[in-house]
């Protein structure tokens, strides 16, 4: 028995038909739709770093299934920003050098939006709280949370 | 092959990239999704394998039953020891040392298993969730033979054998000896010792091994994408086992998500791949989920060591001696060996101190658990927690502040260069000045003074001193594992500008997040003359220089940066002999820089594509023999290698009624010479100490005595979070090395000084309660059963 997932990812629409119900939506994800920057690092939904927005809630897609995505608008890290234009909070990873191997990164990334959309994080200990569901271990966090504490504070900038 | 004697006088002339805290030229790709790990690879309509692992610790496999399997929906294949027994040669892991055996490397289990968790079978099939499924249809009878589940049962004389072909359990024992120890240790006016314990560790990089091997009928050849960092190494090593040329097996490292060690050796599965991928002539894909990365990947520390420290009455420490048993797991390692671990904690013990008299003797045995491999500091970890426990019970014996006794110990700056017990050379580093400077930049009498006033209020409050040394950019003189017979003494650059004017620096060494991308080409930007944005670096390839091993041991920014270095002065020459021609000047009158050869003090001037098209593409232009194909390849060896040292501090608070350690302060400062990327060697300090606290508090691997993992999710195997790692303050000692380009080594260092500095810490805060620290990591109920046992002892005084 297989089903039909209907998809919007980064704004693109797909009609997956042959789908098992099994099928992770991780694995829908990267092996399916070829997006592959979203990373699985344990797939017991403690590491984080398969994190995607599905209707603008952040979600680890290692432990949601791709039939129960059907209808939804994701977003993955292939969605925020390109090598030529970085978005917001990409370009400050990059500059307080947030990221080293980069395997948590997309999932740190798609996290910090959601923080910083839903939060005013005026701390950094708000900030680490926050990421506390999202393992790294390159960074030793400080520059994770360096680069948060900036893109919260340019948009705090831009809305006031 | 040649060495720092031909290095030029004065290597940098003007840098404009070293030392400059440059952005990651890797972090475009990373960002936003496009970097490609191995599991990311798509090669055509590539099969899948999933692996039959042990259930048993120890057992003989009587029988393997895979029909059912082979006849599962989408199966393609099951191999067995059996089935593929013709089709590799076992790998050895040699070492000319003594009292060593070597266990061969087999791809499955032939014959018995060892621990829980080995492969036995591999099942291939059209997709992951098929070949999983297949998984429970193959049938294994065992017969058990009995777990060894502890080394230091499993040198006893009646134990069971692990390997009956090595007649023994120790696969490895060592001693290395200097003066008269136990002399000295009854001349003593202090003497100090203790068990120290530190238990077994996942290095637990986040991306899980993974490995994609594409098949290419054309050329009945074989590329594997690998998540390692010594590329080079597994090359050769499946070359020779599947005796398949290295133009017909390459093995590239893409974006690899972090290894810490444990993508450093050889792994099984890694040949079996390849063997399948021959096998069948097709593309295969694997990647380990989390408990298979965990259970079969290689392990750290594991090791008991027993060991005393004799003072003299001004504080000198006169003798030193230590018996350390390894607990090495089922197999030794390629190529590191099963001694890797354990005897570089000998080797390394007595630290950068000077120590008159030292007996280390070490023995690593076998047991039914994986095998532990190199981790992020190798053997020097357990070496420092043990040396920096010793030097504070000396101090507070002594009644010594735990500064003033590491001043009155460390080797002083007309010491050296100062050889330890094991022939390891320090060369001149910045010992003292670490010392100094941490202190300095944790205000550490106001620390103290902030203790004595928290301590009145009840408050347990410690501060913890770690001071270590480190070999880095270890040149051929020294093997980087003892005894290993495979060069890890240099490493080639070649650097190309092709006929388009672009330039390419080709490496042996692999990054797997340290960022060589970027620290290479900042080093050959200023050596050659470019823009650093015009370099392309290229590493973790085999097909792009003729012989390489890879990174680790700290070596690829002296190693590679000195090779960068050479190599770039090389085709800087040529550069300079080709415009002459083009500029009709003289050559000493020509200067590189920016891509550009210039005329001294005019505006005369050519542009690299400009000089490549002469070369390449005109005829006319030059002469024939000024037609030098613009390359330059240089192989270096700094010979010795060098010393990288580090004094971290750190402040604990423990809450009394949960036992919980809070961090409140820690400072590294530390010494790796000249700093190539400052925002870059910060964030290896950072990582490098976050992952010593999970060492120091968290991180432990508990196996029962059936041999069976309990703690094999990353629920029950904690790491740190970011709320429990603290903002680490990093000071910079900037002692330029000998080795060209005055670099040294600093990857591993956050991960040797922070065990130490936290278990001295936690101490120093439990010192009112009387209660030591030997046993790491010290986890809330640890330190909860240390309390009741202090309390239970002081009520027991209180009512003699
Ligand atoms: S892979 Fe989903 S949380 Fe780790
Ligand atoms: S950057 Fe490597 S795990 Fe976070």
């Amino acid at each position: 028995m297989t089903a039909t997932v209907s998809v919007t990812v980064n704004g693109t629409k797909y009609d997956e038909s042959d789908v098992e119900p099994r099928l992770l939506l991780s694995d829908f994800l990267r092996e399916t739709l070829g997006l592959t920057g979203t990373h699985v690092g344990c797939e017991h939904g403690v590491c984080g770093a398969c994190t995607v927005l599905v209707n603008g809630d952040s979600v680890r897609s290692c432990l949601m299934l791709a039939v129960q995505a059907n209808g939804a608008e994701i977003t993955t890290v292939e969605g925020l920003g390109t090598p030529d234009v970085l978005n917001e909070l990409q370009a400050q990873f990059r500059e307080h050098h947030g990221l080293q191997c980069g395997f948590c990164t997309p999932g740190m990334l798609i996290t910090g939006e959601d923080l910083l959309r839903k939060y005013p994080l005026a701390t950094d200990d708000e900030i680490r709280e926050g990421l506390s569901g999202n393992l790294c271990r390159c960074t030793g966090y400080q520059n994770i949370v360096a680069a948060i504490r900036s893109a919260a504070a340019m948009r705090a900038e831009k809305t006031s | 092959m040649s060495n720092d004697m031909r290095a030029q006088p004065s290597d940098v002339v003007r840098p404009r990239n070293v030392g400059a805290s440059i952005k990651r030229t890797e972090d475009l790709r990373l960002l936003t999704g496009r970097g490609e790990y191995s599991a990311d690879r798509k090669p055509d309509r590539p099969l899948h394998i999933a692996f039959l692992r042990s259930g048993q610790p120890h057992a003989l496999i009587a029988r393997i039953d895979t029909a059912v399997a082979q006849a599962s929906p989408g199966v393609v294949a099951v191999f067995t020891a059996e089935s593929i027994s013709g089709d590799f040669k076992p790998v050895i892991p040699f070492s000319r040392m003594a009292n060593y055996y070597a266990t061969p490397i087999m791809p499955l289990a032939s014959g018995k298993v060892r621990y829980v968790g080995e492969a036995v079978a591999a099942v291939i099939a059209t997709s992951r969730y098929l070949a999983e499924d297949a998984l429970e249809l193959i049938e294994v009878d065992y017969e058990p033979l009995g777990a060894l589940s502890r080394a230091e049962l499993a040198v006893a004389d009646d134990a069971a054998l692990l390997h009956e072909e090595a007649g023994t359990n120790v696969l490895i024992a060592r001693e290395f000896r200097k003066g008269d120890v136990a002399g000295d240790l009854e001349a003593a006016v202090v003497r100090v010792g203790g068990r120290f314990e530190m238990t077994r560790k996942a290095p637990l990089a986040m991306e899980p091994r993974s490995y994609t091997a594409e098949y290419e009928k054309r050329r009945d050849a074989i590329t594997l994408y690998t998540s390692s960092n010594i590329p080079g190494i597994v090359r050769d090593a499946i070359s020779e086992s599947l005796g398949l040329p290295g133009h017909r097996l390459r093995v590239v490292a893409p974006d690899v998500g972090g290894s810490f060690g444990s993508k450093g050796s050889l792994y099984p599965e890694e040949l079996l791949i390849c063997i399948a991928a021959r096998k069948l002539g097709r593309s295969l894909k694997w990647t380990a989920d989390r408990l298979e990365d965990v259970s079969s990947s290689s392990q750290a520390f594991a090791e008991i060591v027993e060991a005393e420290m004799g003072f003299d009455a001004n504080g000198v420490a006169t003798s030193l001696q230590a018996d350390v048993i390894g607990d090495v797991g089922a197999y030794s390692i390629y190529p590191w060996t099963c001694g890797l671990e354990p005897v570089q904690v000998v080797s390394f013990l007595p630290g950068p101190y000077k120590i008159g008299s030292y007996r280390g003797s070490v023995r690593g045995v076998a047991t039914c658990k994986p095998p532990t491999g190199p981790y992020r500091g190798v053997g020097r970890p357990m070496s420092t927690f043990v040396a920096e426990r010793l030097m504070d019970l000396g101090a507070k014996a002594l009644g010594l502040d735990p500064l003033e006794v590491r001043r009155r110990n460390l080797v002083r700056p007309e010491d050296f260069p100062y050889r330890i017990a094991s022939g390891i050379i320090w060369d001149k580093t910045g010992f003292l000045e670490c010392l100094d400077a941490a202190a300095e930049a944790a205000n550490y009498e106001q620390l103290r003074i902030q203790q004595a006033d928290a301590r009145n209020h009840g408050r347990l409050l410690g501060i913890g001193i770690a001071s270590y040394a480190e070999l880095t950019g270890i040149g051929s003189r020294i093997a980087v594992a003892p005894g290993m017979p495979i060069n890890t003494g240099s490493e080639t650059a070649k650097i190309t500008i092709d006929s388009t004017g672009a330039i390419t620096a080709a490496f042996g060494v692999a990054s797997h997040g340290q960022g060589l991308e970027t620290t290479l080409a900042q080093i050959v930007a200023d050596d050659l003359g470019a823009r650093f944005e015009d370099v392309r670096v290229i590493q973790g390839d085999s097909d792009e220089v003729p012989m390489s091993t890879g990174t680790y041991a700290s070596r690829s920014a002296v190693l590679g940066g000195g090779a960068a270095k050479h190599a770039s002065r090389i085709l800087q020459e040529k550069i300079k002999r080709v415009s002459s021609h083009l500029l009709e000047a003289n050559q000493d009158d020509i200067e590189v820089s920016e891509g550009k050869a210039v005329v001294l003090g005019t505006d005369r001037a050519v542009t690299f594509k400009q000089i490549a098209k002469a070369v390449y593409s005109d005829m006319k232009t030059l002469p024939v023999e000024a037609r030098e194909e613009l390359t330059a390849t240089y192989t270096y060896d700094p010979i010795n290698g060098t010393t990288a040292a580090a004094t971290h501090i750190a402040a604990v608070e423990i809450d009394p009624a949960t036992c919980f350690v809070r961090i409140l302060k820690y400072v590294v400062a530390e010494d790796c010479g000249r700093i190539i990327n400052p925002m870059i060697v910060d964030g290896q300090v950072h990582g490098g100490v976050a992952q010593g606290i999970g060492a120091a508090l968290f991180e432990e691997l508990v196996y029962d005595d059936d041999g069976q993992l309990l703690s094999a999710s990353l629920v029950d195997y904690v790491i740190p979070s970011a709320p429990e790692v603290p903002v680490v303050d990093v000071v910079h000692i900037e002692s330029e090395s000998a080795v060209a380009g005055g670099f040294r080594g600093m990857g591993e260092g956050g991960t040797i000084g922070a065990p130490a500095a936290i278990a001295n810490a936690i101490a120093d805060a439990l010192s009112p309660l009387d209660i030591e620290v030997s046993i790491l990591p010290m986890t809330p109920e640890r330190i909860f059963k240390l309390m009741e046992q202090a309390r239970l002892k002081s009520r027991g005084k209180a009512d003699e």
